[in-house]
Parts: structure tokens; C-alpha cells; sequence
């Protein structure tokens, strides 16, 4: 593999046959050429490389839900209070190596009190479970270069005649930091046991979690529905041991080939009952664009409450609006499930005298109760309706051939190729946009709101005044243009 | 005559008696639009619980959604609103505006959207939400023509809304008429402001609304007012009725086409 470093072309990883011709990292690729001639060169794909690394963390999911990824080539997982339930530490350990050495990964782990310590581990002395406390001794007689650290730190300590780990520890602290800087003091001090770095895992660590494991991997919708069914069951219960429902779920299939498909549905409001979880699945998953592909079967199905909240129970049978607003924000997680969360939307008023932005649009399994506590201006009675039921989001242009006075409404206009005349005008209504936000580029509009001969309401502007705005550079006027923004009933 | 046979003839006498029923007799909880012929024809009013379908030309979708408004603010009042439309049709007429909602009486806060990606996700998410009992309508919103809303469809969405009670509206923009279970059907154009000064005769919204198909009885045509502040219809303030006349009691067309001719 080569990679381009600096209009240099360097070897970026070799295999063992490359390491016995003497090869090594690093060197440039006409170097290597002039060692080994015979050298097959692949241009090496860093974006694949981190696919790769995450794939394997999601496989990784299954041993624990704590995984960091330690680019370019490491994974941390804390296996803290998960060991037994694979056989012990050990024993994970040989799966984990032995499943991945299988799919063709040079693997090399270990197993640490400190995620620092099991990472110098592995550089150079894999498969090894280190108890806590022994950490200093077993990482003691490792070279330097095992702690990764920067590689002119590495130079430097080899320089300075400290080959080993255990030559640096033996040296007072102080003399190391005044060298080499506190991180690396740090990173040592990690290294021998003393202070862990807390790692970073790529996913929150859900409140719930319940799983099914396969010894025959299983393929058939029936029986990934039943599993399904019976872990909400499972999970239901965990949760209303402590009052709380679900508002996000994961269900997490690991196929027995090491790919990992995770599905997750969000609900409005938290879920308690496994029928209900169950069916937002099975919405789910019939909408989804690539169905579940099982391959040669799943052999774990899980199944998380990612969020979680406090359910507080109301009197159902006497109060009919709980029952109301229960049922409707079933059926909008029930929607939501199939086509998006996104596409499902409560409006709430904002404050804002620009027609296009005086409403927002939120999701609606989120801000339910907000939309419906919404304040929005009363509307003048007895007036006839002063802004359009329809509203386009970007104002179509129209063509206005003339208007008697500058500043007056147009007796006649294009719109979609048709030809609107003007009979009946209000206006004009004048929206200044909001200067304090913006730079100034935006004009004053002149609304009207106009009927043509058919009876057709339009909300028409014309974009600037022609007193100050509409002017070249030399002062004269110039054509405005005109809009319609929206369409009355 | 015996009594089995008196029973007979007394049941069928009160069949008969219900069909020659007067049409104006009005039908339980069927909910009053507030325009008194159009209610007479439709026997109190829209059918709760059933299919209505709104038809308009592609340039009257303003009018058209003004409308299926008022029909859903009628059958709706004080309950949720769902309002399902397919992604382009925010470009082809705009998207709803709640300020405008909100002018013509109806609440903002009761308006759930729901933006579809094409027309069988519309059908299914409508077909969804017409199971939730707790709503007062939904609207489903389609533009032009689709081949998935067939009768089978419109069978569909009837019985989920007679399963539960809510009303369906569809509405059809620059849509082909075709054969459907619908309960009512109307195609509705924008009507002018009441003749008068131009500058200032800015009225309520109104609607020229021909009912073409009721199955239940008889059709109609007329000029509809919205009445914004009362939240429903109301015949035209200041329009002499006979403008709107239903086409069938217009002057026989052939002849009028043959005097045309005889003419030039």
C-alpha cells in the first residue's frame, strides 16, 4: 500500500513478506523498488480503511456497549462487568481474536486495567490478560515505541538511551516532563496503571438493553418478529420496574457474517406497552428502502430503549382529551415510523413580520404539546382574510407590463404564462424586512392583494420603494420586480 | 286478511312512507355547511364518517384548498385536523399557510401536516390517520391524475372512515373526474367579489361550488360564501342567486346552437 505524503510517495502498510525483503513503513516507494523490484503497489484508501474499523466496531457491539474507536487502526472496548458472560475474560479475549483472524484480520489484543495499557499490550505482546495492578511489570520490558506516542518523543527516548518502558519509568517524573512535556508523562503514567484516559464510546450508552442470542442463526420474518415481540416484552418489564417508558428505541440485528444493521424508531410520547413497540417495527420495517437482509441468518437481535423518560399516570377511563391526545400521538409515531419524523410536522408561530417566516415547522412527535399550547394572532373579525391560505416558499416572479402610478398596483400580469387582469385591488400593504438582522440587501415590499377577472385571489408585491430603493448608481430609476407570494381562497 | 299479512302491509306502507319521504327532511348528525339550499339538496348537510372529494383546475388550487378548508373546519370544529399532501404540491400552489389558516377561522393548533412522498405513501398515511378516532377530518391532497386512486383505493379510505367516524376530504387538483365511493363529490372554481367599487370590494371568500355527484340525492350548483368569523358557509350577501342557476334548467343547447348558426 502507498499513500501520497508531501509529493512523496511512501509506503503506507506492507505485509510480511514485504517485512523479510526489507521493507519498512515509511520508505519511499522508489526505495522500495530498488529492494525489491517484484513490489506489488496498491494506493492505499484511508476512507475505506475507517469504514472498515467502524464495521468491525458495530460487529464488536455485541461483546459490549462501550466501543471507542482509536483511529487508524484500534478499537477500545470496556468490557467492564460483560467478561462473564462470554466465560470470563479469557475466553472473550480468544473470540474476539479468533472470530476476526477467521474473516481475515491480523488481529492482536489485550486485555488491561487501563485502555492505555491494554494498547501498549498489543503492539507487541498480543493475547495477554493483564490482572489490575500488574500493568507496570508487563508493560515494563516493551520498547518505547509501544506507547505510541509522537514519534519524535519516540527518537528522542531512544536517543536519550531509554529503550524500554521500564528505563523510562525508572526515571524520576519530573526529568521526563522537563523533556518531553506532560503528555507524555500522562500517557506513561496510563500506560503503567496509574490514572486511566476515560475513552470515548461511538454511541451513548443506551438506558435499557436486552438481547437475544442464537446458537443457529435464524432468517425467517416470522421467527426476527417473534424474538422482536418477546424482547419488548422483556424490556417493557425492565422499565416499568422503575416507571419509565421508551422514547427512542434500537433494535440492533448482528448477522452471523459480522454485518450489523441497526434500526431505530422514535416516538412521541414514552412507549410502555410491548404491543405498541412491537407494531412501530413492523412499520418500520416494512417501509424501509433495503428490507432486512438476514443473509445466512442473525445470530443476535437487541434490543435498546435509547432514551428513556418518566411515565406519569393519568386517570384514562374519565378524562376523554388524555385518551384524545394518546391516540394521536400513537398515530403520528405510527406515521412517523413509515415515512420519517421529519415529514410529520406541528406548526408553531414565530415572531416574525415576514409572511414566509412567521411559522415554523417542527416535528411533530416532539412538540405536540407545544403546538398545541401555541399563542397565534387573532385574526381581525369581521375583516375579510388579510394573508393567503397558500404560500409559496420562494415568490414566483410575474410579468407587470405597467402601473399608472409608480407607486400603485398593476392593472394586469403574467403568472405561468397566463395572462391575469387586475380587477379588484387592496393594498398596498407595506413589509419592511428586517434590517436589523441582515446586511441591507433586502428591499422593502409593497403587498397588494389582488382578484383577476376570473375571481382568483392573488397576494402580489412589487420587491422595493421606487422613492429610495429602486435606483442605479447615478440615481435614476430602475423596473421593480414583482412577485406573488401566495394565493387566497 | 290475516295478521301476518296486515303486519306485511303495514311494513311495506312504512317503507314506502320513507321513501316519499321530503328530501329536505333532514338526516341525523349530519353537520349544516350554514348555505341553506345546498344543506336542503344534501339533507342537512355533509355526511360525517364518509369520503368527500373536492375537484379544481390546475390554477384554482387556491380556491380549491379555501374550500376543502371550510369543509374541514365544518366537520371538524374543536378537534385535530390531518392534513396529508404530497411533496411537490408545496411547489405546484404553495404551501398552507397557518396565518391564512388561521383568517379563515379555523385553528393552527389543531393542524398536524404531513408531507408525502408520493401518492401511495399519501393513501397509506391517510388510510392511517383516518383510523385514529380521535380526529375530526383528514385531508389528503393529490395532484393531478394518479393511477393509484382507484376505486379500490376510495373504497379504502370509505370504510376506514366509516370504521371510525372521521371524515375524509380529498382533494384533487388538476385531477380527471373518475368513478370512486365517494359520498359527495364538487368541483369548485373561485367566484368574483360582489360587484361594486373596485378598490374597496375586498369581500369574504367565495366559491363557485357545483355539487355533480351525491349519492343520496340530487345535485346542484351554487355561489358559496365562507364566512370567516362564524367559521362556515353562507349564501352570497349581495349576489341575486339566479347567477349560479343549475345547467339544467338552462335553455336546451342544441337549439341555442342552431339559432347561433341560422344567425350567421
Amino acid at each position: 500500500m502507498v499513500a501520497k505524503d508531501h509529493n512523496a510517495i511512501l509506503l503506507h502498510a506492507i505485509d510480511e513478506a514485504a517485512v523479510r525483503a526489507g521493507l519498512s513503513i515509511g520508505l519511499p516507494l522508489a526505495n522500495a523498488r530498488a529492494i525489491c523490484p517484484e513490489l506489488t503497489v496498491y494506493d492505499a484508501d484511508p476512507a475505506a480503511d475507517l469504514k472498515t474499523l467502524n464495521d468491525i466496531a458495530d460487529w464488536c457491539d455485541r461483546f459490549t456497549p462501550l466501543v471507542a474507536l482509536d483511529p487508524p487502526y484500534g478499537l477500545f472496548l470496556d468490557i467492564t462487568g460483560c467478561a462473564h458472560l462470554f466465560g470470563g475474560e479469557r475466553a472473550l479475549l480468544q473470540i474476539v481474536i479468533n472470530a476476526l483472524s477467521r474473516r481475515g484480520f491480523a488481529v492482536s489484543a489485550a486485555i488491561a486495567g487501563t485502555s492505555i495499557a491494554a494498547r501498549t499490550l498489543t503492539r507487541y505482546a498480543s493475547g495477554q490478560v493483564i490482572a489490575d495492578g500488574a500493568e507496570a511489570e508487563a508493560v515494563g520490558p516493551l520498547p518505547v515505541s509501544a506507547l505510541g506516542a509522537d514519534p519524535a518523543v519516540t527518537t528522542g527516548l531512544r536517543r536519550a538511551g531509554l529503550k524500554t518502558i521500564g528505563d523510562v519509568a525508572s526515571r524520576a517524573p519530573h526529568e521526563i516532563s522537563a523533556r518531553f512535556g506532560a503528555d507524555f508523562t500522562t500517557l506513561l503514567g496510563h500506560a503503567l496503571g496509574r490514572g486511566d484516559a476515560p475513552i470515548s464510546p461511538r454511541k451513548p450508552l443506551p438506558d435499557y438493553i436486552v438481547e437475544k442470542r442464537f446458537p443457529e442463526p435464524i432468517a425467517t420474518d416470522t421467527v426476527i418478529a417473534l424474538t422482536l415481540s418477546s424482547l419488548a416484552k422483556t424490556l417493557v418489564a425492565a422499565m416499568e420496574k422503575q416507571g419509565k417508558g421508551a422514547r427512542q428505541l434500537e433494535a440492533s440485528f448482528f448477522r452471523t457474517d459480522g454485518a450489523v444493521r441497526a434500526i431505530m424508531v422514535e416516538t412521541g410520547r414514552p412507549v410502555t406497552r410491548p404491543e405498541m413497540i412491537d407494531r412501530l417495527f413492523r412499520e418500520r420495517l416494512d417501509a424501509l428502502n433495503d428490507p432486512l437482509d438476514p443473509g445466512f441468518g442473525f445470530d443476535l437481535i437487541r434490543l435498546a430503549a435509547g432514551r428513556t423518560q418518566i411515565v406519569v399516570q393519568q386517570q384514562r377511563d374519565l378524562d376523554t382529551t388524555v385518551h384524545d391526545n394518546d391516540e394521536i400521538s400513537a398515530m403520528i409515531d405510527r406515521i412517523a415510523a413509515r415515512i420519517g419524523g421529519k415529514r410529520v410536522v406541528v406548526h408553531l408561530p414565530l415572531e416574525s413580520h415576514i409572511p414566509e417566516r412567521a411559522a415554523l415547522a417542527l416535528p411533530a412527535q416532539h412538540h405536540l404539546a407545544a403546538a398545541s399550547a401555541a399563542a397565534w394572532p387573532e385574526r381581525v373579525a369581521g375583516e375579510p382574510p388579510l394573508r393567503p391560505l397558500r404560500l409559496f416558499e420562494r415568490p414566483e416572479p410575474i410579468k407587470v407590463p405597467f402601473a399608472s402610478v409608480p407607486d400603485g398596483p398593476p392593472h394586469q400580469f403574467t403568472w405561468r404564462r397566463a395572462l391575469h387582469a387586475v380587477v379588484r385591488v387592496e393594498g398596498p400593504e407595506r413589509i419592511a424586512m428586517e434590517w436589523w438582522k441582515q446586511d441591507g440587501a433586502a428591499l422593502t415590499r409593497d403587498y397588494f392583494r389582488v382578484e383577476d377577472a376570473e375571481g382568483q385571489r392573488f397576494w402580489i408585491f412589487r420587491d422595493g420603494l421606487y422613492e429610495n430603493e429602486l435606483r442605479d448608481e447615478e440615481g435614476k430609476p430602475v423596473p421593480a420586480n414583482w412577485y406573488v407570494h401566495g394565493l387566497f381562497a | 286478511m290475516n295478521g301476518a299479512r296486515t303486519g306485511t302491509l303495514a311494513s311495506l306502507r312504512g317503507s314506502i312512507a320513507r321513501i316519499e319521504a321530503p328530501s329536505e327532511a333532514a338526516m341525523p348528525n349530519r353537520i349544516a355547511l350554514g348555505h341553506t339550499s345546498a344543506d336542503a339538496i344534501l339533507r342537512g348537510g355533509l355526511a360525517p364518517a364518509a369520503l368527500h372529494e373536492v375537484f379544481a383546475a390546475g390554477h384554482q388550487g387556491g380556491a380549491a384548498t379555501g374550500f376543502i378548508a371550510g369543509l374541514a373546519g365544518r366537520v371538524s370544529a374543536r378537534k385535530p385536523l390531518v392534513w396529508v399532501r404530497q411533496d411537490f404540491s408545496d411547489r405546484e400552489n404553495g404551501a398552507l399557510s397557518m396565518r391564512g389558516l388561521a383568517e379563515l377561522g379555523l385553528d393552527p393548533r389543531l393542524l398536524v401536516t404531513v408531507r408525502a412522498a408520493d401518492v401511495d405513501s399519501g393513501l397509506r398515511t391517510a388510510a392511517d390517520a383516518l383510523a385514529c378516532d380521535a380526529l375530526g377530518a383528514v385531508v389528503l391532497e393529490i395532484w393531478g391524475d394518479a393511477r393509484q386512486l382507484d376505486l379500490v383505493a376510495s373504497r379504502k379510505l370509505t370504510l376506514a372512515a366509516q370504521a371510525s367516524g372521521v371524515t375524509a376530504l380529498l382533494l384533487r387538483i388538476a385531477a380527471t373526474p373518475i368513478p370512486s365511493t365517494a359520498e359527495t363529490r364538487w368541483i369548485v372554481r373561485a367566484a368574483h367579489s360582489p360587484p361594486g367599487n373596485a378598490a374597496s370590494a375586498w369581500g369574504a371568500p367565495r366559491f363557485e361550488a357545483e355539487l355533480v355527484r351525491n349519492r343520496h340525492g340530487p345535485v346542484g350548483r351554487w355561489i358559496m360564501e365562507w364566512k370567516c368569523d362564524e367559521c362556515q358557509f353562507s349564501e352570497p350577501s349581495a349576489y341575486p342567486q339566479p347567477v349560479a342557476a343549475a345547467p339544467a334548467h338552462r335553455p336546451h343547447q342544441a337549439q341555442a346552437r342552431a339559432g347561433h348558426r341560422l344567425a350567421s
